[in-house]
């Protein structure tokens, strides 16, 4: 039988005796909490950040068509030299077009799959910019513009004009912010195209976009798919690429081999294509946790070492209980009960102190080039790293308290008592 | 005469440094309203006997009855209880909680236990301390009174559950004569009050001559 009411009054005389090693303790787990609150809240906004930056960008999976040699050399379907070595040469990539074959209704099949969130054609060209007598390389992108900004966050990346006005405007592009800079264009400025063919086009500059990657933006503008297929002098059906968003995103590598299969097509999924991202991602949140936990075993051996001097001062006092009749069972409750009052204090203050410290950060400016629709740093209030936070702080505080309070409740009061 | 408490061949080494026969064949019995004392020169075993009585000990052979109940081979918690419940301990040192009031300390063990309402409880202790006349120290901190209130205070605390037995390790080896005096009639007011059974360890000849009964130890056997 347990007597709470009696163990934790004397727990709390024991804590509010000892206020300044109380406190010291339980700022030790505030400290503790706090910075991890604040960093895992600091850390995974930014991943986030990032992710997602990466995520909307990048389709999940990319249909077109790779320019490669044929696997099977035609020596190697002729039945003559079938037993021979067979050599071949400089092997040359076979010449294919670059249009993806029956795009179309490859479009439309796509569109019907219940697991596809969207899919848009885009067509990619070689050109050049022309300003005066120079000439830029670079490419042009035609695309629909509304399903892009619907499937990405392209929106938030045209920081001139709208996506509206490019779908309203036949001979409109969305110029680069590197080439607008170079050529000193603005929105509503006219600039000349030429294809690699020769032929010139005036088109009219209906927004900027940019990336925040200059190698793009040095390079990239984007169309609407009929204004380029037109430039090209092509049919209405030629289409080099197809992105495809999925409405789960775990479904992709499985999805892609499909469609490479059904459709004769190359086929790279996300996760392909951004192997190396998600390394990033996993050591940030490892460092992350790595410096919060050490951070609360230091809390937990401050804890550790102050119940441990308590009990040292208490000695006598935990001999006279149990000669009046306390257990060691409730001598040890008495400490536990104070490691797990200041675990819990110092925890909920870490949980609010962390709250306000990524309130601040939150709010600090941060802009750059790479990011327009940033202006603050970002910051991830998940309620789940808060729970984490208490939980841990109440573990550590246990298992600090544990030993200490096992000691005393091992104390032998007659040895106390006789002074021996 | 019944017996409150009885032992039955207790012996008990010590092993460190090396072995020794602290104590051997104990065997005697307290009976109910008696005032005994203890004496004996230091290291004949009378205190480390008194601390097996109280249950404190349980290093021991032979067995030890409360109230005709034998107690050897109980649990820890099981002794807990009946230190709690029937006995009542008074130290040489007064060993009061420190940073608790009088009245607190005196409530503690009754709170422990656990069989009455607070208020009850409360009022119970400011009886003791009133029998004892230190009622007007009840809110006091424990460490701001003097050496004999202490010890009055830390009886009132051996007092507070009715034990049936009230032990004492020298509970005047640290008094000055008018104190020892105030505690010495206390004792004898509760025997003679209220019926309770006293075991006394003490160097202080005159006390243990005003008791009952004086049991002699000399190493490690009763011999009177």
């Amino acid at each position: 039988m347990t007597n709470w009411k009696v163990i934790l009054n004397i727990a709390k005389t024991h804590l509010l005796t000892k206020m300044k090693s109380t406190a010291t303790a339980a700022l030790g787990v505030t400290f503790g909490i706090g910075a991890y609150i604040t960093l895992v809240s600091f850390m995974t906004g930014l991943n986030d950040m990032l992710d997602s930056l990466i995520l909307n960008q990048t389709p999940h999976i990319h249909l077109y068509n790779e320019i490669k040699p044929t696997e099977r050399q035609p020596v190697s379907l002729y039945d003559e030299f079938k037993n021979s070595v067979n050599i071949v040469h400089s092997v040359k990539p076979k010449e294919s077009p670059k249009k993806i074959h029956n795009a179309l209704p490859i479009l439309n099949y796509l569109k019907q799959d219940k697991k596809v969130k969207g899919a848009t054609p885009q067509l990619r060209a070689q050109i050049f910019y022309l300003s005066g007598s120079i000439e830029l390389g670079g490419n042009l992108v035609g695309v629909d513009i509304m399903e892009e900004t619907r499937l990405s966050n392209m929106r938030d990346y045209i920081v001139g004009g709208s996506p509206e006005a490019l779908k309203n405007t036949e001979n409109g592009i969305l110029l680069g912010s590197g080439l607008a800079q170079k050529m000193s264009l603005g929105v509503g400025d006219r600039v000349q195209i030429s294809t690699v063919k020769g032929a010139v086009f005036p088109l009219k500059i209906v927004g900027i976009y940019q990336s925040g990657i200059a190698d793009i933006d040095n390079v990239q503008s984007y169309a609407n798919l009929k204004t380029v297929q037109r430039i090209l002098g092509e049919a209405r059906n030629y289409i080099t690429d197809i992105n495809v968003k999925l409405l789960d995103i775990g479904e992709a590598p499985a999805m892609a081999r499909k469609l490479a299969g059904q459709f004769e097509v190359t086929a790279t999924d996300i996760n392909e294509a951004n192997a190396q991202f998600e390394t990033g991602s996993n050591i940030r949140n490892l460092i992350t946790y790595a410096v919060s936990i050490t951070l609360l075993i230091v809390a937990g051996f401050g804890i550790y070492n102050i119940l441990n001097m308590l009990i040292y001062e208490k000695m006598k006092d935990i001999a006279i209980l149990k000669a009046t009749g306390f257990s060691g069972r409730d001598v040890q409750l008495i400490f536990m009960s104070q490691a797990m009052i200041i675990g819990a204090v110092g925890g909920l203050l870490g949980l609010f102190i962390g709250y306000v410290l990524s309130r601040i950060i939150d709010n600090v400016r941060f802009e750059t080039e790479a990011l327009p629709t940033i202006s603050t740093y970002p910051i991830d209030y998940n309620i789940g790293y808060y729970l984490i936070g208490i939980a841990f702080a109440l573990l550590s505080t246990f298992v600090a308290g544990w030993l200490p309070s096992n000691k005393a409740r091992r104390i032998d009061p007659v040895r106390i008592i006789r002074g021996t | 005469m019944d017996l409150v408490l009885e032992t039955k061949n207790i012996n008990k080494h010590f092993y460190k440094p090396k072995d020794f026969h602290v104590l051997k064949d104990i065997s005697f019995g307290i009976g109910k309203g008696e005032f005994a004392s203890i004496m004996g020169k230091s290291g004949s075993g009378k205190s480390t006997l008194l601390y097996i009585l109280s249950t404190m000990d349980t290093d021991y052979t032979g067995e030890l009855y409360l109230n005709g109940e034998l107690i050897t081979g109980k649990s820890h918690q099981e002794l807990s209880r009946i230190r709690n419940e029937r006995i009542g301990f008074v130290f040489q040192f007064h060993y009061l909680l420190s940073e608790f009031s009088v009245l607190e300390n005196v409530m503690l063990p009754a709170k422990k236990l656990a069989k009455k309402s607070h208020a009850e409880i409360e009022h119970d202790g400011i009886e003791k301390l009133k029998m004892l006349h230190i009622e007007h120290l009840a809110q006091q901190r424990a460490s701001r009174i003097s050496g004999g209130e202490k010890q009055r205070v830390a009886i009132a605390r051996a007092l507070i559950n009715d034990p049936t037995i009230l032990m004492g390790d020298e509970p005047t080896g640290n008094l000055d004569s008018h104190n020892s005096e105030n505690v010495f009639s206390i004792f004898k007011r509760l025997k003679e009050e209220q019926g309770l059974s006293l075991l006394v360890v003490t160097h202080d000849e005159d006390f243990a001559k005003r008791t009952d009964r004086t049991i002699q130890m000399e190493d490690g056997r009763i011999i009177g």
